[in-house]
């Protein structure tokens, strides 16, 4: 907390954000987004729409695992139901985007609740173990339910379309995506100053104290559950306008292992942890492209980019739980609390 | 279709079922092992297995070694490398929590991935053959030889290793700091070296695992999904329990290989998956697993 803010009003003590200092920061950061997409070139802006697919999917798991303490290996899979969803309303209704994107968050929820209460008879690993299991079963759906999910070919969409204006750029998908992202963050972040957010945390730190002390657990834990699940379904309908393929290749078991990755490297329980996290695991294949690139190996420079790319991938999980298991954002608060005290204080 | 059953294609597909059972009872006893002595979840079993089938053969074929010599030498390099990735990786995170461990090793299955695409690529390869190739037939059943013998070679080891547990030190040593970590170590048994014990041991057993399972299906970087069913054989079985892992093992391969021979291909892993969520419902620590309970 910053010196020199001293609160006069609840309200003042409640706000998510009270000092000038970030408000100035979040103005900046506000220009700073809408500024982007005109001075960034194509593949900029291909890789900020990336950027806010996953840090929606992430904040969603965030809640999950970090504030609820349940751990899900099933977050593509439900961006996968979210996905279809919203690939099968545009190609066989052609219903609005928005309506399409929201319809996915539900569906996803609904698969998520479906899920959740069997799963939530055991927790920790059991339960991770049994989110692989209903991936599994997800993906045998997805590759088979031929009717509406179109087997091994997938779905292929055509832009989503709002008010005759075609989403066919990433420039013009970056003002769909950011405000969207933009909003569930928000949301999360809200979330975890009322009675539900607060009884999601009580469950997360000890789930039987938190039952003694009057919180419901089943119908909490598969809020969460459900929750997680409607963040996900609506970062698979953003992923699917995005790509516009939809094949149950699309989400298989190793992306669900990314956004728990992007959790645990962000910082676990944070809306920031989540941002960060998100940023940086899709970030990071960009940079190794970069620095493969860079490299004096020419011709097979490519044909090593995908292993290195798995060995950076497990070396930044094991690396982080071993040596920073608070994670980017604990980084992120050394840092700023070097500037706070600084000159005082090195 | 007739209606007469064909009750020798049913025992075909059993044998061979229970051919795959001996493997997964054999990869799952590894597992078992380590998570009795150390209490890690480790998901990198079926990467493991890989590194002992990829080493087995970059020393048959790089180096020209005989076969016996390239498993011998792979599965001694092996247990080095589940040792160091026990003193590296593993001890570090001692008192952390369980899902953290965990994580960790779902990060080193993606590292030890990494290192096998970098060196032989992701192209699929075939070990050099060393079994008999002619088939094996029981009664009127015929059996693939690779299958029989790779049941043969996993029951034996499954065997030695459960006299080894019951008879040596070592083993005995492993046991008792399975059965508690404090009497262990007040008794004078140096706990970390178990650690590093068992999992150089359980790296050892994945390695042959790994390489039987080569032989009979042919080695590729993807072959750690054989560690997915594995986990499922366990948590059936019961993480702590030796028996459990044998029987589900055997049970798993049986009930994937009806679903394979019966409904199709894409049915194996749906049905293994449809299996642990039955047991994780009725029965979430498994057949023979030990029902913890807790306390605040």
């Amino acid at each position: 907390m910053r010196i020199g803010t001293a609160r006069s009003s609840y309200r003042h003590d409640e706000a998510l954000f009270d000092s000038r200092t970030q408000h100035a920061w979040l103005a900046i950061l506000a220009v700073a987004l809408i500024g982007f997409p005109f001075l960034a070139d194509e593949y900029w802006l291909y890789l900020a729409c990336l950027v806010a697919i996953n840090i929606a999917s992430t904040t969603g798991l965030n809640i999950l695992t970090g504030y609820t303490g349940l751990v899900s290996l099933g977050q593509a899979a439900f961006m996968g139901i979210g996905a279809y969803t919203v690939a099968a309303l545009e190609q066989k209704l052609g219903a609005p985007v928005l309506l399409n994107l929201l319809a996915g968050g539900f569906v996803a929820m609904l698969g998520g609740l479906v899920v959740g209460l069997p799963s939530l008879r055991v927790k920790g690993l059991y339960l991770a173990i049994a989110t692989i299991a209903a991936s599994v079963v997800l993906h045998f759906v997805f590759a088979n339910w031929h009717a509406v999910t179109g087997g091994h070919a997938g779905i292929t969409l055509v832009p989503a379309e709002i008010l005759g204006l075609s989403f066919d750029t990433s420039f013009r998908l970056y003002w769909l995506f950011v405000p969207i992202t933009i909003l569930m963050v928000a949301g999360a972040a809200n979330l975890f100053r009322t009675r539900i957010g607060r009884a999601f945390i009580a469950i997360r730190d000890r789930d039987i104290s938190a039952e003694v002390l009057g919180i419901p657990l089943l119908r909490y834990k598969l809020l969460s559950f459900g929750l997680s699940s409607f963040y996900a379904g609506v970062a698979g309908g953003m992923w699917a306008y995005f790509f516009r393929v939809v094949t149950p290749e699309s989400f298989p078991l190793i992306l669900s292992i990314f956004f728990l990755a992007a959790v645990i490297v962000g910082g676990m329980g944070t809306i920031l942890g989540a941002i960060l996290g998100a940023v940086f695991m899709t970030m990071v294949p960009e940079a190794l492209k970069l620095v493969v690139g860079w490299l004096p190996l020419s011709a097979d420079a490519t044909l090593i980019l995908s292993p290195v790319r798995t060995i950076v991938f497990g070396v930044l999980i094991v690396g982080f739980l071993v040596f920073e298991p608070l994670g980017l954002q604990e980084i992120w608060r050394r840092i700023r609390r070097f500037f706070h005290l600084w000159p005082f204080r090195a | 279709m007739s209606l007469e059953f064909d009750w020798l294609f049913l025992a075909e597909i059993m044998l061979a079922g229970l051919g795959a059972g001996g493997l997964y009872a054999l990869t799952g006893l590894a597992f078992v092992m380590i998570y009795k002595a150390t209490r890690v979840v480790n998901l990198a079993i079926g990467e493991m297995l890989m590194i002992g089938a990829y080493l087995c053969f970059g020393l048959a074929t790089a180096m020209n070694l005989p076969m016996w010599l390239a498993i011998l030498v792979a599965v001694i390099g092996s247990g080095g490398a589940g040792a160091l990735l026990e003193r590296v990786a593993i001890r570090p995170m001692l008192g952390e929590s369980p899902i953290a461990v965990f994580m960790v090793t779902v990060g080193l299955a993606s590292i030890l991935v990494g290192v096998v695409e970098l060196i032989w690529t992701s192209e699929p390869r075939r070990l050099p053959e060393f079994m008999p190739a002619t088939p094996v037939m029981i009664g009127e059943a015929f059996v693939p030889s690779k299958v029989f013998y790779g049941f043969l070679v996993a029951a034996v080891l499954i065997g030695v290793a459960l006299a080894v547990f019951r008879f040596w030190r070592g083993g005995v040593a492993l046991r008792a700091t399975a059965s508690d970590q404090q009497a262990a170590y007040s008794m004078g048994i140096d706990v970390p070296k178990v650690f590093s014990l068992s999992w150089t041991v359980a790296a050892m057993i994945a390695a042959i695992a790994g390489v039987i399972v080569g032989a009979v299906g042919g080695i590729s970087s993807t072959m750690g999904v054989f560690g997915l069913s594995v986990l499922v054989v366990v948590i059936v079985g019961g993480l702590d329990s030796v028996l459990g892992a044998l029987v589900a093992g055997l049970l798993i391969g049986v009930v994937e290989s009806l679903a394979g021979g019966f409904l199709g291909g894409e049915y194996k892993l749906l049905a293994t998956f449809l299996i642990l969520i039955v047991v994780l419902l009725v029965r979430p620590y498994g057949l023979f697993g030990t029902h913890e309970i807790e306390r605040l």
